[in-house]
């Protein structure tokens, strides 16, 4: 019988759901978000999944065996990507390791190894981006305040690399397409949720009082290293795209 | 004050802006006792200029005021311009302000020659004492070095920059003489050598005391301006080899000049950048740094000149039919990334997947290989060599008729590599 498997939206959700679906030998349809509104068919029935953290230490385990500890990162960033049909491919590309030699990761021969790659490069492409694009404002209690909308959840993947960096100043991240942001007190990093989101005007009445002027100082270094002789938009707008541009104070001051 | 900030770093950075070097990788400097900043192994680029070009560090010089009369530069000290100079405390603190919000991933720090080599190097030197020692700052930090300055400057200069440069500027001996008569060879390259020998004695040493500090950690780089002095591309990356083997440079930089002046020695305002040339030479560049090409292989005495249709890779191909067709499915690595249409990426899935069974050119479309150029070079399972009897002239009309619309893409300065 077909089944539509429930999970919580989690990583360790989902593994778990993996976890059963070898324990049980289910045929699965489809997992879906608990949020998301289920299609019931004729022919098939849904189970929710409990997330077990015991069920999935064995997964990650088992797939370290087999894949390795980048092959598992492979299918983390394609978790985060929030593409349809995440859960499915990696629940089948799962069973595939599995009963491969290890290493089946590099078959690039293999369909839904190239896909996996695929979204890979892309999530990366977006993580490597907000390391890059995400611009800092002080507030005037020393806080450094930045809101950022990527395409993907990068926020898991790019908080160690603020967290390295910036250990010395309280930074708060906020992705405002998903609502929630990461918080670093200069000991450890918490997801936080805003009530209602901080809009420019509410940011701006907090900004510190040098805020402004490193603020312009930017924007004109920015004009001032350009050679206008060279002039180049097609390349411009592809390294830097414009649906960025909202975020950067150097092409959009705040 | 602020005022005078804004309008210096308006000066300065306008004034450092043809050195085109932007890169901030190379280094692993960590983030050490909770101070600022650390650097990222590939670099960072935080924006990218309206010309396309990467900012990943703040690059300014500290003065342009200069007592030199260099051609090509705009702070020469015949031309007509606003002067300016940072005290060495702005400068620190526009680094720490932009790094703080992410602006940037460190300093790049150049300098006009004011009073002499030492006075200025020593001002270089002591912004980046600062910032690492007082502000704790683990970022990036690039600073120029002044041909002249004496070796015990140079050695602190290592001690606290990443990456250390001197631009050679001019390719030959000959050019520099015309152009910067001020200077000379011998004094930009005894810095140099200088820098090689302590890399490699303090990296020695590192493998055995662990507690040696780190030496320009990212290196040496240097920039050559492409097209002010008429030479050729043989010149240019004959000389970029050696440089790359004699000095173990990091990168060679290639600048297409921008005229700047009514300077009869020189190009008149107006004329063309040469983008395309200048792109050609970072094509050459790549395939000497990562694809195990020697400068002989891309241009000699018979081929003195790049092609400026095609890009170097496939123009040595053609040149090289007796090489081809290569087996996919069996080749070595180093032959296999020789050929046109396939990248140091695809050349590594190619050998990884052929483990799990043979190849076919489905499968080497799926990961990336360019179909259209490698097919006139290959055989893989199901695909035998149709071109083989071709000359190198047919097979290169067959591509630019096949590809045209990227070629024109190209030769309207788009700037991609293969
Ligand atoms: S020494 Fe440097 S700054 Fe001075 S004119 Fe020559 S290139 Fe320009």
């Amino acid at each position: 019988m077909l089944k539509t498997l429930i999970y919580d939206g989690t990583w360790a959700g989902l593994l778990t759901t993996i976890f059963c679906s070898f324990e049980y030998k289910w045929q699965i349809a489809t997992i879906q978000h608990r949020d998301e509104p289920v299609q019931s068919g004729l022919f098939v029935t849904t189970e929710t999944i409990l997330t077990d953290e015991l069920k999935t230490k064995r997964v990650l385990l088992g797939l370290e065996k087999k894949i390795g500890l980048q092959g598992i990162k492979e299918l983390y960033y394609v978790f985060l990507s929030e593409c349809k049909h995440r859960e499915l491919l990696i629940l089948r590309s799962t069973h595939y390791y599995f009963k491969s030699n290890p290493k089946a990761n590099l078959n690039y021969a293999h369909d839904d190894i190239l896909k996996i790659k695929k979204t890979v490069r892309s999530v990366s492409r977006e993580r490597h981006r907000m390391t890059a694009f995400v611009r800092f404002q002080k507030m005037k209690d020393g806080l450094y305040f930045a809101n950022i909308e990527p395409d993907f959840n990068v926020l898991p993947l790019i908080a160690n690399f603020f967290k390295d960096r910036f250990a010395d100043q309280k930074w708060l991240i906020y992705d405002l397409k998903r609502k929630y942001g990461i918080y670093y007190d200069l000991q450890d990093i918490t997801e936080v949720k805003f009530s209602h989101t901080l809009d420019r005007n509410t940011i701006h009445i907090h900004l510190d009082d040098d805020e402004l002027h490193y603020s312009y100082l930017w924007k004109n270094y920015f004009d001032s290293v350009n050679i206008k002789e060279r002039k180049n938009t097609k390349l411009h707008v592809q390294s830097l795209p414009k649906r960025y541009w909202k975020y950067l104070n150097e092409k959009n001051l705040f | 004050m602020s005022d005078r900030v804004f309008q210096k770093l308006h000066i300065l950075a306008d004034a450092a802006k043809y050195d085109v070097s932007c890169s901030s990788s190379g280094s692993n400097r960590s983030n050490k006792n909770k101070g600022l900043g650390n650097a990222d192994q590939g670099g960072i680029c935080h924006s990218y200029t309206e010309d396309g070009r990467c900012v990943s560090l703040l690059k300014i010089l500290l003065t342009n005021h200069c007592i030199y009369d260099c051609a090509y530069c705009v702070s020469r000290k015949s031309n007509d311009i606003q002067r300016a100079a940072f005290t060495v405390q702005e400068v620190v603190d526009l680094t720490i302000n932009f790094y703080r919000r992410n602006y940037i991933e460190g300093l790049f720090l150049s300098s006009g020659i004011f009073k002499n080599a030492d006075y200025t190097m020593e001002r270089l030197v002591s912004i980046a004492k600062k910032l690492r020692q007082e502000h704790k700052f683990n970022g990036y930090i690039h600073l120029k070095t002044i041909p002249g300055a004496s070796e015990e400057l140079v050695h602190q200069a290592g001690l606290y920059a990443d990456r250390l440069s001197v631009n050679l500027e001019i390719p030959t001996e000959e050019g520099l003489k015309l152009l910067a008569p001020d200077k000379s060879r011998a004094e930009m390259i005894l810095p140099m050598k200088y820098l090689k020998n302590e890399i490699v004695r303090f990296k020695e040493e590192r493998q055995i005391i662990k507690s040696t500090p780190t030496f320009a950690p990212a290196g040496q780089s240097t920039q050559m301006i492409i097209g002010a002095s008429g030479e050729s591309d043989k010149h240019i990356i004959q000389t970029a080899q050696h440089f790359y083997t004699k000095f173990q440079l990091k990168r060679v930089y290639y600048s297409g000049y921008v005229p700047i002046s009514h300077d009869k020695r020189l190009p008149e305002i107006g004329s063309q950048v040469p983008m395309v040339r200048e792109n050609r030479l970072y094509q050459s560049d790549w395939l000497m740094r990562f694809y195990g090409f020697k400068a002989e292989e891309i241009v000699n005495d018979m081929y003195p000149l790049l092609d400026l249709d095609i890009d170097p890779k496939l123009s040595w191909a053609l040149r090289n039919q007796q090489l081809f067709p290569i087996d996919i499915n069996r080749a070595d690595y180093n032959l296999i990334v020789r050929i046109p249409g396939i990248g140091v990426q695809s050349a590594k899935k190619i050998i990884m997947a052929r483990r799990f069974g043979p190849l076919r050119i489905e499968n080497l479309q799926k990961l990336g290989v360019a179909i259209n150029r490698a097919k006139y070079f290959i055989i893989c399972l199901g695909f035998q060599q149709l071109y083989a009897d071709k000359s190198g002239a047919n097979i290169k009309q067959y591509i630019l008729a096949q590809s045209s619309s990227k070629y024109v893409k190209n030769n309207s300065e788009q700037l991609s590599l293969f």
